[in-house]
């Protein structure tokens, strides 16, 4: 029916589409759907750098003026990847350039980015407006400064927990007087000096500034004239906060702060004096978001006085100096939180201030919006937990780090299976799990049952032996995302199901029983899967019997085979003749297939044969009987030996696939 | 022979652990094992037998705890700025301001440099040219028209000597020394 409208229609139509996983069904329904949502989708999201490739993404998305990207392994923020492992954005600034892609927006996290890129985008896009940078290293101050000077339209500068070199503060000073379009400021993480009176002077000039996050190095009365500036300000990240409350500037930094009605975010505190916190009371009522995560100058009774004006705060991160009777103050006042994180204080030591079990359980009953949780804790209870569950049935995000990782319940000494198999049973909506605490392979049954929607699953130093990750494999359908350190997981477990490998983004298995061998099988086996080992060790041979096990392995699935710019440290597994692969032009399958080409097309070419040859298995998938897509590299066997009555055969060319949320088509192509 | 069957030795047994974790400790002792052989783990003890001890004690927090790599699962972003104000607090030294109630001036001592009380309280019997009285729990510091306080985190006034020397020097932000009436009217507080 939708055939006959014309394409402006549907694309006005898919313009209120923008969920990446919408748009990517869209984009499966019929050969016009796909073309029109191609030319017309803007924002792409790649979750894995190394599934696709930048030219492949711009031949299906030529219009693409957003872009989102992940490097690293999530655990790299655990100093278990190595520095150089990959992730670099280079490559993809150099292609997006020479492909004149007209891009305005870049979120990366976990990639290495070098003044390089960032010079190269801030010169060749003429349109850039967003730059959002997470946990990503590689850069200095002078790659900011380019930004700043050549980005005339500048909209958004994000930095978040980024690891910077800044010794030279001058980058501020590079925006020129005719930058006005600034709406996002976040430096944040940078650890040096700041030209201030630039600073003041792009405030300013700067009437759309909505989001402003200061460095430690903005004194206090230089935070009282931004403020003045800026009382439009909704979201404020304060640096330094260190003053006299009985003395003038004190006064004034208390005015311009009630001048600053529209302040909802608060961020920051990174020096403080408690005493001084006072001055922000007559904001605090209209807070949805506090982050006190990096103030531990702010405890005890301070602290409490300040969550006690919060009442309408949504999102709390804060440290576990709040203690258990803290959190019973943010149980009571807080009634609309929906997420909270508690980080410990003092990650290295025994954590005397750190909370417990007490803490959670008064939040759960205060809060029964509450769906996403990261608690940093001392220990924790199966009755916590059942309580937990009970209190709270809406989690999204369930991530409970215990400081001592295999800490059985203190209470009845047990493993803690039946606190989160009650987590698991009663959230029926749970994304994202990890766990902690002594725990056997009865919790894993548990999440395999109950567990329906989990996409991500982070396990340490747990389960008694393969059955767990089996138990996890073969029950959570929807998982995306399995990192596994020091568990007795091995190649029983791994070789069970490769092909649901390939249904995932990745599989992180470090510290555990798989060998070099069943790595080795794994990827000879599954030839769309790149499998990665990670070596550290100082031995100047990795040890190549097939009997040794594997300190750290990494495989993710791929559409582009295996990548060029693996350091040393990692082995990429597969035989040589699939390293050099690549794909077979149309041509080459044509040849091979003895098909006629009927009609050529932009899109698509019709083919007649009586002649089908046979190569190796792949999966299809197909909405419309007469319409296919499928991989190109691998053959029409399984075409050939189920679709006897097959009169058309259509076929896309290999731009048929998505970057969507992860890759699009590529996981219509695998589903079973 | 038979009669033993009855006896609940293993209640009675002496061991490292709490009452009725027999099963348990051994479990954490195959996992203590485990843990061991993880070759991501530095320092670890290589006896397995005492690393399981230190495992079924619950009261004491294992030492290794802190030499697992990459746990707790914190970024080490955060990591380092949390590391790099604990390093800015231990290496500046603790210099808190002292004030007598009626001297001209402030003085500055670092409270780093002295062991316990006595010392502390001597060096500013010295720098101030006074003598405090005798120490009690109950009534303070008695004998003399001196009294030591110092203003802790919460911003509260404190009688010093009351908490443990550590606990004290933590959340000491400055000193005060009272004087005269002012100073009487804290000893009669029971």
């Amino acid at each position: 029916m939708m055939n006959y409208f014309p394409d402006e229609v549907l694309e006005h139509v898919f313009d209120f589409i923008t969920c990446h996983k919408d748009r990517n069904s869209v984009s499966l329904v019929c050969k016009s759907w796909h073309r029109i949502e191609r030319y017309s989708r803007r924002r792409v999201f790649i979750g894995n750098c190394y599934s696709i490739s930048p030219e492949r993404l711009i031949a299906r998305f030529p219009g693409v003026k957003s872009l989102t990207l992940k490097g690293k392994p999530h655990f790299a923020d655990f100093n278990l990847v190595p520095y150089d492992w990959g992730g670099f954005v280079y490559p993809w600034i150099k292609v997006l350039a020479e492909t004149g892609i007209g891009l305005e927006e870049l979120r990366l996290k976990r990639m290495v980015v070098s003044d390089e890129s960032l010079e190269l985008i801030s010169k060749t896009f003429v349109n850039f407006q967003s730059l959002v940078l997470v946990s990503c290293d590689g850069f200095s101050a002078d790659g900011l400064a380019a930004i700043a000077a050549n980005c005339r339209f500048l909209r958004e500068l994000d930095l978040q927990e980024n690891e910077v070199d800044d010794h030279r503060g001058h980058w501020l000073s590079c925006f020129p007087e005719s930058c006005t379009s600034l709406v996002s400021l976040n430096f944040a993480c940078l650890k040096g000096e700041v030209n201030l009176g630039a600073l003041e002077r792009l405030v300013s000039r700067s009437p759309n500034l909505k989001s402003l996050r200061l460095n430690r190095s903005v004194p206090l009365d230089t935070l009282q004239k931004l403020l003045m500036r800026a009382p439009q300000l909704v979201d404020l990240g304060i640096g330094s906060y260190v003053h006299d409350p009985s003395s003038e500037a004190s006064n004034k930094l208390k005015h311009a702060i009630q001048r600053c009605k529209s302040i909802m975010s608060l961020s920051g505190f990174l020096e403080v004096a408690p005493r001084c916190m006072s001055a922000i009371y007559p904001i605090c009522g209209n807070l949805t978001t506090l982050n006190l995560s990096y103030a531990p100058g702010i405890h005890g009774n301070k602290l409490t006085k300040l969550i006690q004006h919060c009442r309408k705060l949504q999102r709390l991160w804060i440290l576990d100096c709040i203690g258990d009777k803290g959190l019973g103050v943010v149980a009571s006042t807080c009634k609309e939180l929906q997420e909270l994180r508690v980080f410990p204080s003092d990650p290295f030591g025994a954590g005397n201030d750190a909370v417990t079990e007490e803490g959670l359980v008064l939040v759960s009953a205060g809060c029964p919006k509450l769906n996403s949780l990261l608690y940093f804790c001392q220990q924790m209870t199966n009755a916590a937990l059942i309580t937990v569950a009970k209190n709270c049935p809406n989690f999204i995000r369930f991530r409970l780090c215990i400081l001592d990782p295999v800490r059985p319940d203190p209470v009845t000494n047990q493993p803690l299976d039946e606190g989160f198999g009650a987590i698991v049973q009663s959230c029926k909506r749970l994304k994202r799990l990890s766990l902690s605490g002594l725990l056997t392979d009865q919790v894993f049954l548990y999440i395999g049952m109950y567990a329906e929607q989990l996409e991500m699953l982070s396990i340490a130093f747990a389960a008694d032996s393969d059955k767990g990750m089996l138990y996890v494999l073969n029950g959570c359908k929807k998982l995306r995302k399995l990192e596994i350190r020091d568990c007795p997981f091995g190649n029983a477990a791994l070789l069970e199901d490769v092909g649901k490998y390939e249904t995932m983004r990745s599989l992180w298995m470090s510290s555990c029983e798989v060998t070099l061998g069943g790595c080795k099988t794994v990827a000879e086996m599954m030839p769309s899967l790149n499998v990665e080992i990670i070596n550290e060790s100082d031995q100047t041979e990795f040890n190549l019997d097939d009997g040794q096990k594997v300190d750290k392995m990494y495989l993710y699935r791929t559409l582009v085979g295996h990548r060029k710019d693996a350091p040393e440290s990692v082995w990429i597994l597969g035989d040589l003749t699939r390293s050099e692969h690549h794909e077979p032009s149309l041509n080459d399958m044509i040849q091979d297939m003895k098909l006629k080409n009927v009609s050529g097309d932009d899109d698509f070419i019709i083919w007649e044969s009586n002649n089908f040859k046979l190569q190796g298995n792949f999966s299809v998938y197909g909405y419309n009987p007469f319409i296919f897509f499928f991989h190109p590299v691998v053959g029409l066997g399984v075409v050939a030996s189920s679709c006897k009555e097959l009169q058309e055969l259509r076929v896309f060319p290999s731009a048929v696939f998505g970057a969507g949320n992860d890759v699009v088509t590529e996981e219509g192509l695998i589903r079973r | 022979m038979a009669f033993e069957k009855d006896f609940n030795l293993d209640a009675t047994e002496l061991r490292l652990g709490l009452p009725g974790t027999s099963e348990e400790s051994e479990k954490q002792a195959s996992t203590t094992l485990r843990i061991s052989n993880k070759r991501a783990m530095t320092d670890m003890n290589e006896d397995s037998s005492v690393a399981a001890d230190k495992k079924c004690d619950q009261e004491t927090a294992p030492p290794t705890k802190a030499q697992v790599v990459g746990w707790p699962p914190i970024r080490s972003y955060r990591k380092n700025s949390l590391q790099t104000k604990k390093t800015e607090a231990e290496t500046c030294g603790m210099y808190v301001k002292v004030s007598m109630d009626g001297a001209p001036y402030l003085r500055k001592i670092d409270l780093k440099m002295y062991k316990g009380y006595p010392e502390l309280l001597k060096a500013l019997e010295d720098m101030f040219k006074f003598k405090v009285g005798k120490y009690s729990e109950r009534e303070g510091y008695n004998g003399s028209e001196f009294v030591p306080t110092y203003e802790d985190k919460d911003g509260d006034l404190m009688l010093v000597g009351d908490v443990p020397w550590g606990m004290f020097i933590n959340s000491c932000k400055r000193l005060r020394i009272m004087k005269g009436s002012e100073a009487r009217g804290l000893r009669c507080v029971v």
